[in-house]
């Protein structure tokens, strides 16, 4: 272990979904023009103020080069040459989202046996030709993706495509590998009841937008929703979705387009379009009232705070008034709730907040794991910065954030899986893939009233779901004296069941 | 190193790491020329600051990361965890920065920056635009040459009660999260360098004084006792002016004192442990002492970790996970540093399997290696594997100055990737072989971290 100073608060993962777009490089500077060398001054430097800076430099886009697939598979080839490896990520336009009722789950379940056998490779086959290569080959869903992903250095890329391409297209869901997965995966889901900030997590989605709305229930299933999937569940879900007219082939690396076409069509050239249902929208309203659901952890160190609502779609056109109104409320270590819950009060090691965008509005959440001992006086700094935010921003703390996400942009396309990780939201959503481009001047284009605007929209003091996950004996009292609305009880058990071990 | 924001992170991560290079039937020599050499200019300052440049201008960012030797070993009795709190107190501005502003002016240049602790450096690094650089140096300068004239008790207190939450919500929030201290505490002697955890006790974090802060800055935080790499989007000449300019003034500190005497580690006989902890299920850890990194025996000791628990086809992995399915992971990595290093075995047993049966397959895992050897198939595919792992440690700039400050301190020249990777190509099977037999059939420390109640199920030396 390597303690830091920083460590992203547990919604990072959440949240990155969402920073991923949001920052460019300064709009009036069209040309990169190399760092003249200063001259040393010869007049006195005064040491005790910062700096003058030039212009920041311009950021430098990789090409990009789309093709189409007679079966409707989608080519995105994103040059990146600097060393010779690349990433290729088959990105399915389905994921949790489309699991059936009764059955979450399943995208997740049918995507990790993808590597786990197919109709000419066993599982432990896979393994073994992916670290003979030096390649990595993996699988996983979201909500409204699932990927096959590869990662190789470009000299071995036609074995390791062909690898690739065999997990993605001849998966064999051998009933023996399903019963094996299903087992570590039923008893992974039993460690869940350890760890209190990811009991938050999943107490937090259950009770935002219910069971009945898919982000109300887990991606990777429940005990009782992973232990009644069937093998033809999966079989199902991987013949429905997993099409090339509902996919994009992602490549991002040291290769040419004319040649990833090339190998895409002798890999993917085969694979049989067809109908591709679409998921039914579900909506969800969020609750009418704060309420306050506390999870009892006795012994919890800390208490995990999950605090927002219903947010926005990727779709969304206040898409970067919000980016920039998060990067003010949690969405940098400066941002007024990490400044307020750690730097000024030292109540937690880190404090932010995040929009989780996905097809339909998901989830705004501000959250962090704070002592114990301190649960109320951080409820009430929570409370304080969810209503400050609706206030008029100071301009100076505006251009800090907008300059922030601007120049932020060139580190965010430095390698190919850093590029990956830029592009692969564009393509899930069916955002234009020349979303960068103009990204830097909407980003400047944000007024107060833009950032005031999104906040009233999307930040409800009065109706928030709040989860707090800890020792109740210790955080009870100190909660409930602030009458922070309706107080829901609940144990773990209530949250993920009664544990059935064996 | 866990970064402040996860921008470009989570979902690669996700996706399975980024691995790569080679092709397994190229000879050693030809692979190891596969990693390029990061060129490199070195320089020492009058007042000791040594200076590693490195150019890279295929992304307009640069990086500065400062290394100060100094870690957790340095401690002394009754402040463990005092290196890391004193890395947090660097944050909090200094004579001419007041505080909140280092992060802001930062951020307001597009800037990410952080800092880390280990047993044995403590490092500070700024990723910018690379027209910021110049700030990055002058805040840095400032930190280093000007903290004391602001330095006061708030700023200890408030990064105290920030470092206390760190510790909770990395170690005592976190299932099985007490493992790695209780096991250092009986491998290495209480006089050894890595005897605590970086992070400290709460006791001695509590008592850290005003007077500790001023007193370790003074001793280790001096020009000649770090090094400043940049690496990236820059231009030499004008680095080179503007690192004169800012740090060329801070005086040369007093000598360093002496880096701790290592005192020999024996562990004369198997140890046994047992944690209760809340937990739904019980966890083994097995731990050898085995020797410093970059030492001989280093890169055959990694190559035995993949062979043990590196994949799927690997030994225990396949046996134990995937054969027999009685357990849930396993986990196997020889942890190295600059003065020692250990080797861990992790094992969770499916439920209704006991620790005590993981570790009668795990001893016979680690015997049939030290009797039989390995197949060439499974050298090559760790060797594979590790050899592919370079190219993405120097993707990115920031992990390139990483690479050259790792470097400069633990091998004695930042120009040792090359020969880093070629360690791995010289490794062959009779070394695996040799070193499973020479290292894991020691004895050991043994771990079983327990749920609340059941320390009947901790591995006792009765079972072998």
């Amino acid at each position: 272990m390597r303690p830091s100073r920083r460590l992203s608060p547990t919604l990072a993962a959440l949240a990155a979904l969402t920073y991923t777009a949001a920052c460019g490089g300064p709009p009036v500077v069209t040309t990169n023009v190399p760092a003249a060398p200063r001259p040393v001054v010869s007049a006195p430097i005064d040491l005790t103020v910062p700096p003058t800076l030039g212009p920041p430099p311009a950021l430098r886009l990789p090409p990009i080069t789309t093709r189409t697939l007679p079966n409707g598979l989608t080519l995105v080839v994103v040059e990146q040459h600097e060393l010779p490896l690349v990433d290729v990520i088959l990105d399915v336009r389905t994921g949790g989202e489309a699991d059936p009722a009764g059955k979450s789950g399943a995208a997740s379940l049918t995507a990790g046996m993808l590597t786990e056998g197919t109709t000419t490779r066993s599982s432990l086959q896979i393994a073994d030709q992916a670290a003979y290569l030096g390649v990595r080959v993996g699988a996983s869903s979201g909500w409204e993706q699932s990927t096959v992903s590869l990662h190789a250095p470009t000299a071995q890329l036609d074995s390791a495509l062909a690898l690739f391409a065999d997990v993605a297209l001849h998966p064999a869901f051998n009933a023996p590998d399903l019963e094996r997965v299903r087992k570590v995966r039923l008893t992974a889901l039993q460690q869940v009841r350890d760890r209190g900030p990811a009991i938050a997590d999943r107490a937090f989605a259950t009770a935002l937008y219910g069971e009945q709305h898919p982000y109300g229930r887990p991606l990777s299933g429940s005990e009782a929703s992973v232990a009644d999937l069937t093998r033809d569940d999966l079989v199902k879900f991987y013949t429905t979705f997993y099409r090339p007219n509902n996919a994009t082939l992602l490549v991002v690396g040291d290769v040419r387009p004319d040649d990833m076409e090339r190998r895409a069509i002798n890999m993917f050239g085969g694979w049989t379009r067809a109908d591709v249902p679409t998921v039914n929208e579900s909506t969800a309203s969020g609750p009418k009232a704060t309420t306050l659901v506390l999870i009892d952890k006795p012994g919890a160190a800390q208490s995990s705070f999950r605090i927002g609502g219903i947010g926005v779609p990727r779709s969304t056109k206040d898409y970067f008034a919000i980016q920039v109104m998060n990067t003010i409320l949690g969405g940098s270590f400066t941002s007024r709730l990490n400044q307020n819950l750690r730097e000024t009060h030292g109540y937690t090691y880190g404090a932010g907040s995040g929009f989780s965008m996905r097809r339909t509005a998901g989830p705004f959440q501000a959250s962090a794991e704070v002592v114990s001992a301190k649960t109320d006086s951080a409820f009430i700094e929570f409370m304080k910065e969810l209503r400050a935010i609706r206030d008029t921003v100071p301009s100076d703390e505006l251009a800090k954030a907008k300059r922030y996400l601007q120049l932020g942009l060139p580190e965010d396309f430095e390698t190919t899986g850093s590029i990956a990780y830029q592009m692969l939201p564009l393509v899930t959503y069916g955002i234009p893939l020349d979303f960068y481009d103009t990204a830097v001047q909407k980003i400047g284009a944000v007024t107060q009233a833009d950032v005031q605007r999104v906040a009233r929209q999307y930040v409800n003091p009065d109706r928030l779901t709040i989860v707090i996950v800890g020792d109740r004996k210790l955080i009870e009292p100190g909660l409930r004296a602030l009458n922070p609305g309706e107080i829901i009880i609940r144990d773990v058990r209530d949250v993920l069941g009664t544990a059935s071990m064996k | 190193m866990i970064p402040r924001n996860m921008r470009a992170v989570s979902i690669l991560l996700a996706m399975g790491a980024l691995a790569p290079v080679a092709t397994a039937q190229r000879s050693a020599a030809q692979t190891s020329t596969g990693v390029p050499r990061l060129a490199f200019e070195k320089t020492t300052l009058p007042n000791g600051l040594e200076v590693i440049l490195h150019e890279d201008h295929s992304t307009p960012i640069v990086v500065v990361n400062t290394w100060y030797k100094v870690g957790s070993g340095d401690e002394k009795p009754g402040r463990t965890g005092f290196a890391h709190l004193f890395e947090h107190i660097m944050f909090m501005g200094s004579e001419h920065v007041p505080t909140g502003q280092f992060d802001k002016l930062l951020e307001s240049v597009g800037a990410n920056n952080n800092g880390s602790t280990t047993e044995d450096r403590t490092n500070y690094y700024e990723s910018l635009p690379s027209n910021a650089l110049p700030l990055a140096l002058w805040l840095d300068a400032d930190r280093m040459g000007h903290l004391l004239p602001v330095m006061d008790q708030a700023k200890l207190d408030l990064q105290r009660d920030v470092v206390k939450n760190e510790r909770r919500q990395r170690v005592d929030n976190v299932p099985y999260g007490k493992w790695r201290e209780t096991v250092l505490a009986a491998l290495y002697p209480p006089d050894h360098p890595y005897h605590w955890p970086v992070i400290g006790s709460m006791a001695d974090l509590s008592a850290a004084s005003l007077e500790d802060v001023k007193q370790f800055f003074r001793t280790y935080y001096a020009p000649n006792n770090a090094t400043l790499v940049i690496a990236g989007d820059f231009n030499r000449d004008s680095a080179l002016t503007w690192v004169n300019r800012y740090f060329g003034g801070i005086p040369r500190g007093p000598q360093m004192p002496p880096r701790p005497v290592v005192p020999a580690v024996t562990v004369p006989r198997d140890t046994f442990l047992v944690l209760e902890d809340r937990v739904v299920l019980p966890r083994l850890f097995e731990v050898w002492e085995t020797g410093r990194i970059y030492a001989p025996d280093d890169a055959p000791l990694d190559v035995l970790a993949d062979v043990l628990a590196g994949d799927k086809n690997s030994r225990l992995y396949k046996r134990l996970v995937f054969d027999m399915q009685v357990a849930q992971d396993v986990t196997a990595f020889n942890n190295s540093t600059k003065l020692d290093g250990n080797f861990n075995i992790i094992v969770t047993p499916k439920p209704g399997q006991t620790p005590t049966r993981m570790a009668e397959l795990v001893k016979e895992e680690i015997d049939k290696v030290a009797k039989d050897g390995i197949t060439p198939r499974e050298l090559a595919r760790a060797l594979n594997s590790r050899r592919a792992s370079f190219l993405d440690q120097i993707a990115s700039v920031l992990g390139k100055s990483d690479r050259l400050a790792e470097y400069n301190y633990f091998a004695g020249t930042p120009d040792y990737i090359q020969r880093d990777a070629a360690r791995y190509d010289h490794v062959t099977a009779a070394d695996v072989q040799r070193v499973a037999a020479q290292y894991l059939t020691k004895p050991k420390v043994v771990l079983t971290v327990v749920p609340q109640g059941k320390t009947d199920l901790m591995v006792t030396g009765g079972t072998r």
